[in-house]
């Protein structure tokens, strides 16, 4: 049996049953990381010695019959931006480069009380900045599915190390597709919830209003169990919700009887891969013969979507990296003067994109023009939840693209940023409304290169997402059964 | 002719509120602990922390809304005011903007002109808005070691700011303003409103104009005013600037220029060209405040009597002089102690003569604050009704009160304890006032000759003789009756 082939639910199953102990499924992971992680770089810190000795630790627990949870033993990933307790956590940038937190991240603690054994912190865009992984100071992570291309971003390292088997699962971020997006680029599941489903908590931010926590994973299972455990009402964060349907893996059911699912035929115009155009259709192909409703809707303000999340974003990215400065944590540039030392700190510490971003926010923030850019953006993030609204009082799910083109070869995107983000079309909506989105694998195109399908729900309806991707992936399985 | 100038004041005033915690985080509001000892990622400005609202400064900017007249924000909101400065530690400040907590308020001061009946005219001076915010770290400058260091022990701590409109005209009205607004805020409870010791601070916002002018004038913003007496000179010291300035045909450069207390003088800070852009937008980690009528409502059943109310009370209820009347609601703490002993059956009025005399005695003497009291109303009481039933003299009720003042101690047992009971032993007293007159034959002789004035030596030797525990005025009878008798 080859311990890396089984999903983390499958994993933990064994563990509990005595087939397998964690250390040897910690052992799998190392040696296969010793083998690939050269090449791939998912790995920004590696914490083999701790993981081992944690090992032990959860092994003692379940053997004890302390740890009963499907996560029991399983080794996962987190991304460099969720703080990790006496762990380097960088957020792959310089003016991080040393900082080690004092605390753990709520949705790591969660993790750690759910029995699950971190292995390392995934390499990402510098603060979650860019849709490649190629932003990061510690060079880019290679795409496990053809190491010539980006895995995609920001979350990068975590879909690659899913992808790559170098852990069983992981935790992204997703600010604009930062989950989803590297998750069709590597052919995994990755899922954002609803906004305030899971504590921001430790989370290093980058736009406050619209960053969320979530898994990528191997399969819609893993990802529900993933999920089901990270979530949670915490009072250290004030956008955190309290919710009682938190019980995500009961929606692992294969039905879709009369599920209405919406497509958006403003998602399907210029600028879509016809390939990536062909594999949603399909897949909405799928869901239909297993007995949903699909029909196609108009949408509306999808252009106005990335000028609005762009404005955003950067306008809270700029307040929230203010405190990267060489006074508290972090590196700071010799100088013997205050200002002279921010100002060498910050242009050394930030690399370009985050520059970039910086420049961005503090402009739309200005005095006079913070009524023209900002609040305007707020507004249009008020009418693009609403064109939402109306959908999910026809639909239960939206199908969408997930991306308009599968990875893109390493080097391509940075020499133009705009067109990397007008990249961002299909996922950004998703968090200016604060819904919940999940990327499920759908196709590969002629390359060999995945193709992932976002099922888009309305507030608070994971559920329904849950349910139709897993049904979606069942379905697919079948198919290979019987075509592979 | 020279021109007469009107000065045009507003203030901008930053009370600390007494909340145990911060604003956003658990972290105490102490004083005084080791540098950093009050501190967590949140007040530290660490990666991934983030703030949550303490109820209690909610609670507290309400009750000095409401005592101030205003109108309450019912959905408001935190905006980060973004600067950099290493007090700062997430190098943007959480304060309100776009939709501070309250608005449009007055508060009442006494003008020096008086109606028909005598009584002081009032003046409503406005209040443009209160909003709530956090106060910055500390920066220590190690001059030994030629560097700075940061203590974020104050980050945190819960302030509002009370900003006035431009409505005061002197130096004086400024004064009953601040003078006002510390009353009502203690009376509230909000805070101790020291401006000694910063936890309430002002910054003068000061122009000046021709008489009769419709427009203001170019105003200037002093800062570092830490007493009253440091804001009225700095006040009388900025319009003679301005107005030197304009008479010499100079403009007044809109800036914001520093008290210097020892020098008393001021000097610019910093020009409105270089004024910061602090790119305020609305703090995404907070959600919106949600200020119900049912809270409001709760937080107005809550509200103490204030001063004002107090006063007319006390006029209509106690018989003491309305001077008497000022200086006692003068300090919450005080006022409670009087109400509290005059509560246990002493009578006001000799409540209010302690009050009025040994205990402002003793306030100077050891320059304290009468917030600052720590005498309980039953020691005090007892001490009043020892004296009272002259259980104790005059002298030792003095003495004792020092002692009650200083440590609260209970009375009646340190009295028993130090054998200080007035002797109502006539046979004692008698034998040592005969002592004292065969001892003192010249002063005998003078009273004789008719010098009145000399019982009083006389008077003075049998207390002594008596260690104080005799009656001086029963003293005084037994001297001229024996006197009388030779």
């Amino acid at each position: 049996m080859d311990i890396l082939e089984l999903t983390a639910v499958e994993l933990s199953e064994k563990i509990r049953g005595g087939e397998i102990r964690v250390r040897d499924a910690v052992e799998a992971v190392f040696e296969r990381i010793d083998g690939t992680e050269k090449e791939l770089n998912c790995y920004v810190t590696l914490e083999k010695e701790k993981a081992l000795a944690r090992a032990e630790e959860v092994q003692a627990k379940i053997d004890a019959g302390e740890l009963t949870g499907p996560l029991a033993g399983v080794p996962m990933a987190i991304k460099d931006n969720l703080c990790t307790e006496g762990t380097l956590t960088t957020c792959s940038s310089k003016i991080l480069e040393n900082f080690v937190p004092t605390y753990s991240a709520e949705a790591v603690r969660n993790l750690e009380k759910a029995g699950v054994v971190i292995i390392g912190k995934t390499n990402m865009d510098e603060f979650a900045m860019g849709s490649t992984t190629e932003t990061s100071y510690f060079g880019a992570t290679k795409n496990p599915r053809d190491p010539g291309h980006v895995p995609g971003g920001s979350s990068g390292g975590s879909a690659a190390a899913v992808a790559a088997g170098e852990c069983f699962a992981a935790l992204g971020s997703d600010t604009g597709g930062s989950i989803r997006q590297p998750a069709s680029y590597c052919g995994v599941v990755g899922m954002k919830p609803t906004y305030g489903t899971v504590s921001r908590y430790g989370l290093i931010a980058y736009g406050s209003s619209l960053d969320q926590i979530g898994p990528l994973t191997k399969d819609v299972r893993d990802c529900a169990t993933v999920l089901e455990a990270i979530a949670s009402h915490d009072a250290k964060d004030s956008t955190s919700l309290e919710r009682d349907d938190l019980d995500f893996t009961s929606a692992l059911t294969e039905d879709v009887k009369g599920m209405k699912i919406g497509i958006p035929r403003d998602y399907f115009r210029e600028g879509l891969d016809p390939e990536v155009k062909q594999a949603v259709l399909s897949a909405a192909k799928v869901l239909e013969e297993r007995g949903a409703v699909v029909e196609q809707f108009d949408l509306s303000l999808v252009e106005y979507a990335i000028p609005t999340y762009y404005t955003i974003a950067a306008a809270e990215a700029s307040s929230n990296l203010e405190r990267f400065d060489g006074i508290k944590y972090g590196f700071r540039a010799e100088e013997d003067s205050l200002h002279p030392m921010y100002k060498k700190t910050r242009s050394q510490g930030f690399g370009p994109e985050v520059k970039r971003r910086i420049m961005l926010g503090s402009f739309v923030l200005s005095s006079g023009y913070y009524d023209a850019y900002y609040i305007k953006a707020l507004k249009v993030k008020a009418l693009i939840k609403e064109a939402f609204d109306r959908a999910f009082e026809k639909y239960d799910v939206i199908l969408a693209p997930v991306a308009p083109t599968t990875a893109p070869k390493l080097g391509d995107s940075l020499s133009d940023p705009m067109k990397m983000y007008l990249a961002d079309i299909y996922t950004i909506s998703v968090n200016l409304a604060g819904l919940p989105a999940i990327s499920v694998p759908c196709a590969a195109d002629e390359k060999g290169l995945p193709i992932g399908l976002q099922i888009i729900g309305a507030c608070f309806q994971e559920k329904k997402i849950i349910r139709a991707a897993y049904t979606f992936e069942q379905s697919r399985k079948q198919e290979d059964r019987i075509h592979g | 002719m020279a021109k007469e100038y009107e000065t045009v004041i507003g203030l901008e005033v930053h009370v600390e509120l007494a909340t145990k915690t911060k604003i956003f985080c658990g972290c105490s509001t102490a004083f005084g602990g080791a540098s950093n000892t009050h501190t967590c990622p949140v007040c530290t400005g660490m990666p991934g922390s983030l703030p949550v609202l303490n109820r209690q400064v909610v609670e507290y900017a309400l009750a000095v809304g409401l005592a101030l007249n205003c109108d309450i924000t019912r959905t408001c909101k935190f905006d980060r005011k973004n600067y950099f400065y290493p007090d700062n530690p997430q190098n943007y400040q959480i304060s309100q903007l776009y939709l501070p907590i309250c608005r449009n308020g007055y508060v009442e001061i006494e003008t020096e002109e008086t109606d028909e009946k005598g009584a002081p005219v009032l003046k409503k001076v406005g209040i443009h808005e209160i909003h709530m915010e956090e106060d910055a770290g500390k920066l220590i400058h190690d001059e030994w070691e030629d560097c700075s260091l940061v203590d974020y022990n104050r980050s945190g701590v819960p302030l509002i700011e009370i900003v006035s409109e431009p409505d005061m005209r002197s130096a004086r009205e400024v004064i009953q303003y601040l003078e006002k607004l510390r009353m009502i805020i203690q009376y509230l409870g909000a805070s101790d409103c020291k401006l000694q010791e910063g936890s309430m601070r002002a910054d003068v916002n000061l122009s000046v104009r021709e008489v009769g002018a419709k427009e203001y004038g170019v105003r200037t913003e002093m800062k570092n005013l830490n007493s009253f007496r440091a804001i009225s000179h700095a006040i009388e010291g900025e319009r003679a600037r301005q107005i030197d300035l304009l008479e010499s045909g100079e403009k007044v450069l809109q800036e914001t220029r520093r008290w210097d207390d020892n020098k008393e003088t001021s000097y610019p800070m910093r020009s409105k060209e270089d004024a910061q852009d602090y790119r305020y937008f609305p703090d995404p980690d907070l959600a919106p405040v949600h200020i119900s009528e049912e809270w409001i409502q709760a937080v107005r059943d809550r509200q103490p009597e204030l001063r004002d109310e107090k006063r007319r009370r006390y006029a209509a209820e106690y018989d003491i002089p309305a001077y008497d009347i000022d200086i006692i609601t003068g300090s919450k703490r005080m006022a409670d102690l009087f109400e509290a002993a005059v509560a246990m059956g002493t009578p006001p009025k000799k409540v209010s003569n302690w009050l009025m005399g040994e205990t402002l005695r003793l306030l100077k003497e050891r320059n304290m604050d009468p917030e600052d009291l720590r005498i309980s109303p039953e020691h005090f009481s007892k001490l009043i009704e020892l004296n009272e039933k002259k259980a104790i003299t005059n002298t030792v009720a003095k003495e004792v009160f020092e002692i009650l003042f200083d440590s609260d101690i209970d009375p009646e047992e340190y009295v028993k304890e130090k054998g200080l009971m007035t002797v109502n032993d006539e046979g004692a007293l008698r034998k040592t006032v005969e002592e004292v007159i065969a001892a003192n034959p010249q002063s005998v002789a003078d009273y004789r000759a008719g010098k009145e004035k000399a019982i009083g030596f006389l008077v003075g030797q049998t207390m002594k003789a008596m260690k104080g525990k005799a009656d001086p005025a029963g003293v005084n009878a037994l001297l001229k009756e024996l006197l009388a008798k030779e």
